[in-house]
């Protein structure tokens, strides 16, 4: 496959690390009991995310990729923000950060 | 050169994140992000954009990860969960990523995204703070306010649920004040 070559770096490098980085987290979402080993697993699926916006930024040729970027930063520290306040009122409630504890509402 | 640099960060970039998932410390978790985070910023400016990279450093690296150190602080180190509850979750969440990896090559090696070929020279713009500047404040004015008042919605959010144990404390005084 051409983009595994030695070539000179195309968009399709960018698309592919960033796709790779997106499966990670959604793997460290899946696989992690631990709430801030998601959130963080999370963060991670948000900057891939970032990564394949600045590279088809630079492919078309327009500033609109960079500025989703910069929204997308700012929405991420306001959910980071919220979501460690309500992962430590769920530590104080519960006592533990283990995800599969906190099933209040389980049926 | 880019060649090299490109797959110098890449790589680091994945091991980092392979580190944080199957990690066993937060701290060390985190710190790792750390990382992550940095080696994006070196692939943003690769890709010509230095202000968006200063921004990651300073609001993932230097913010958020910071957030996260102090929670992992406060609540001490988790004794080390077993990781899946169900039986077949490892290989079944393995085989998802694997998926997820297979699914997503054809599309991002297309040739006709966007209408721009993966195959054409990259088109270089000015892309100093005046120009995102230009772009923030022309034509995405509108979701800029709204980013501005989600970001006080979330810090009035943050203090409501720290506050939280305040508040259930006075509750009980007023209701043992019932009582009497």
């Amino acid at each position: 496959m051409e983009p595994l070559s030695l070539a000179p770096i195309t968009t399709t490098h960018y698309l592919l690390l960033s796709a790779v980085l997106f499966s990670l987290g959604t793997m460290g979402v899946l696989l992690r009991r631990s709430a801030l080993i998601v959130f963080l697993s999370i963060e991670l699926m948000l900057n891939a995310v970032n990564l394949s916006f600045v590279a088809l930024a630079r492919q078309v040729g327009g500033i609109d990729g960079q500025v989703v970027v910069f929204f997308v930063m700012t929405i991420a520290a306001a959910e980071v923000a919220v979501g460690l306040a309500l992962i430590v009122a769920l530590y104080r409630t519960l006592g533990t950060t283990d995800i599969d504890r906190a099933s209040e509402l389980k049926g | 050169m880019e060649v090299f640099l490109f797959y110098l960060f890449a790589v680091v970039a994945v091991a980092a994140a392979l580190g944080m998932i199957f990690g066993r410390n937060a701290a060390h978790a985190v710190l790792l992000m750390v990382v992550n985070f940095s080696m994006l910023a070196m692939l943003y400016l690769l890709l010509g954009a230095p202000f968006l990279a200063m921004v990651q450093i300073i609001v993932y690296a230097g913010a958020i990860l910071v957030l996260f150190l102090f929670v992992v602080m406060l609540m001490g180190q988790d004794p080390g969960p077993l990781w899946e509850q169900m039986k077949l979750q490892r290989p079944l969440a393995l085989l998802l990523a694997i998926a997820m990896i297979a699914l997503l090559v054809p599309v991002v090696s297309g040739r006709n995204i966007l209408g721009a070929q993966f195959g054409d020279p990259v088109r270089p713009f000015s892309s100093d703070p005046h120009a995102l500047a230009e772009g923030l404040f022309g034509g995405y004015v509108l979701p800029l306010e709204t980013i501005a008042i989600i970001l006080l919605t979330a810090m009035i959010g943050a203090v409501v649920l720290a506050k939280r144990d305040a508040y259930r404390t006075k509750r009980e005084e007023l209701l043992n004040l019932d009582e009497v």
